[in-house]
């Protein structure tokens, strides 16, 4: 034999062998168990979720074809022979687009507002009294859990249709969405500037503001934009409930079957939440690369 | 008690850039900050905010907690209702979860900057995820009912359109994270690209994929409790009845539930990561 490979005797390779077959044969079962419950999972819930393949399979047509009759104008000719038949409405959409972006902004600053002032109270490293690092953390806890849509469609009954009601239960969803993430930001900043603040004998607000607040800022806003980004998409689904936004006009173009309206008003939805997405971007890599010169 | 003195001047020498005018930067911020706060007031006012809708609409809210309050059900046909529906929910969340990570890996390793090296294709791949992820899930849910009718498939299949997006950015970013070594060895030693990817990439990124995927499949059941007030199945169809109705002492029963659901879910899918994770981890 002139095989570079060293071979083991017999005898030492058999006990190796088994026991890496034995391994192996142990993983195995491991992952046969973990794909049974997984299979019987799928099967119960299938059951209770009415999952219907033939249906789907069955209608799958519709969906490619539904897309298909979104890029058609009444007329037949595709949307993008006549845009201006196809954006009828442009100005009207804009301008709920415009309220769907201020519903965004006021409900995110709001949120952030209260979820700064907050996430002091509620870090376990700073906060000043030990039951408010048990209370605030649960309220923000309910804050987030309940789904925004629910809260809106409670706000709907007390201030009426309209923005005002979105944006309150935005505002309510963010503060407890933020909240969390702050205080996590807050929880790891360095002692050491807060120490020394305080040392000098100042009140917890300026040790707050001195040394825990410039660490954190960037960071901070940081979270906000991420949460501003994820608020335009969710305010264009508020008007689904009545509360203001571009979603009022989808969801009616939707159900009355308004095809081309419908697709007009998802390509700017998709446009504008890709300039949001791509502004915001950019100032969160300024505002890393700002924490990271200092 | 002598008060110790303090040189001020000799602070200031040694310290020029934290007294004085502030820097460009600075005011920039200063400047942008303000521009911000005025944003907010307009909007504020633009939204209806500063009227007496405002006050009014407080006074009410404060009679419908009143209202919400005790939670109660009614009759034990609706709390059968309710857990039925429940059950329903967290169904549709984990179908829609494993059918879209599913959906997304294939998706992702197109994505992947190291995997496919056809710029045009890997272009392509990632700006459909982002449209896919621009609309919102309850715009899915509207367009499958079109498809398979009112009921939880179609939130089935809603949640995993969705969140085939928001998987396949998250699993391409972990796939472009992976060492590159243990790929090269096995193309090295003769294996071919699906191997390389199989034995290669798999193994290092199920357990990060995995994790993800328990985590959404927490957040997929919050929204799986909103999506039945669309009609696409689960507990949201009641809740929005009732909160319509004006049934607010169900409303806040099956908010309890809702709550009291998540919560386990928190737990169960906290439990599996760890386990999931520390298990990888002793392998390694």
């Amino acid at each position: 034999m002139t095989s570079p490979v060293v071979h083991l005797p017999e005898a030492q390779l058999r006990p190796l062998l088994a026991s890496y077959d034995a391994a192996v044969r142990s993983r195995r079962l491991h992952s046969l168990l973990t794909m049974a419950c997984i299979a019987g999972a799928i099967v119960l819930s299938s059951i209770s979720a009415e999952v219907d393949l033939p249906k789907l399979f069955g209608n799958i047509g519709n969906f490619t074809s539904y897309f298909g009759r979104l890029f058609h104008l009444d007329s037949g000719a595709l949307v993008w022979t006549d845009p201006v038949e196809w954006y009828w409405g442009l100005f009207r959409w804009l301008r709920l687009l415009g309220e769907t972006l201020l519903m965004a902004y006021v409900g995110t600053a709001l949120g952030a507002i209260g979820a700064f002032f907050l996430c002091f109270l509620a870090a376990a490293n700073v906060a000043p009294r030990p039951w408010l690092r048990i209370v605030v953390p649960r309220f923000c806890e309910a804050c987030r859990t309940v789904p925004q849509l629910v809260f809106a469609l409670m706000f709907v009954i007390a201030f009426g249709l309209g923005p005002l009601a979105g944006v309150l239960a935005m505002a309510i969803h963010c503060l407890g969405a933020l909240g969390k993430l702050f205080a996590e930001v807050v929880e790891n900043i360095d002692m050491k500037p807060v120490e020394g603040v305080s040392a000098t004998g100042a009140h917890w607000t300026a040790a707050m503001r001195y040394g825990a607040l410039p660490q954190t800022l960037s960071n901070l806003v940081s979270y906000t934009l991420l949460r501003f980004e994820i608020n335009v998409r969710e305010a264009a689904v508020m008007g689904f409930v009545g509360a203001g936004g571009i979603g009022m006009d989808l969801i009616e173009a939707i159900r009355k079957f308004y095809y081309s309206d419908v697709s007009a008003i998802l390509v700017l939805i998709v446009i504008t939440v890709g300039i949001i997405d791509t502004l915001t971007g950019m100032v969160r890599h300024r505002l890393i690369g700002l924490q990271e010169r200092h | 008690m002598a008060r110790m003195t303090v040189d001020t001047r000799a602070i200031r020498d040694r310290h020029p850039h934290h007294f004085g005018a502030p820097g460009r930067d600075q005011r920039l911020l200063i400047a942008a900050g303000i521009g911000a706060f005025i944003l907010l007031i307009g909007a504020m006012a633009q939204l209806g905010f500063l009227g007496s809708k405002f006050v009014e609409g407080v006074g009410k809210l404060g009679e419908i907690a009143g209202l919400m309050l005790p939670p109660n059900p009614g009759d034990w046909a609706h709390v059968r209702l309710y857990l039925t529906s429940l059950v329903e929910t967290i169904a549709i969340a984990f179908l829609g979860t494993l059918g879209a990570s599913v959906i997304a890996l294939p998706l992702a390793l197109l994505a992947a900057r190291n995997v496919i090296a056809a710029r045009l294709l890997r272009f392509m791949t990632r700006r459909s995820l982002d449209v896919i992820r621009s609309i919102d899930i309850l715009i899915w849910a509207l367009i499958w009912i079109n498809v398979v009718g009112l009921g939880p498939f179609a939130g089935v299949l809603a949640i995993m359109t969705s969140d085939t997006g928001n998987f396949g950015k998250l699993f391409s970013e972990a796939i472009e994270a992976v060492d590159r070594e243990p790929r090269e060895g096995i193309v090295a030693s003769g294996g071919g690209a699906i191997l390389g990817i199989r034995f290669g990439i798999l193994p290092e990124v199920f357990p990060v994929l995995a994790s993800q995927v328990l985590y959404f499949f927490e957040s997929n059941t919050r929204s799986a409790t909103i999506i039945g007030i669309v009609g696409a199945g689960g507990i949201g169809l009641h809740l929005a009845e009732a909160i319509r109705t004006l049934e607010l002492k169900q409303a806040s029963f099956i908010i309890l539930l809702i709550l009291v659901a998540v919560a386990a879910i928190d737990i169960v899918s906290n439990q599996l990561r760890f386990a999931l994770i520390g298990r990888r981890n002793r392998l390694a």
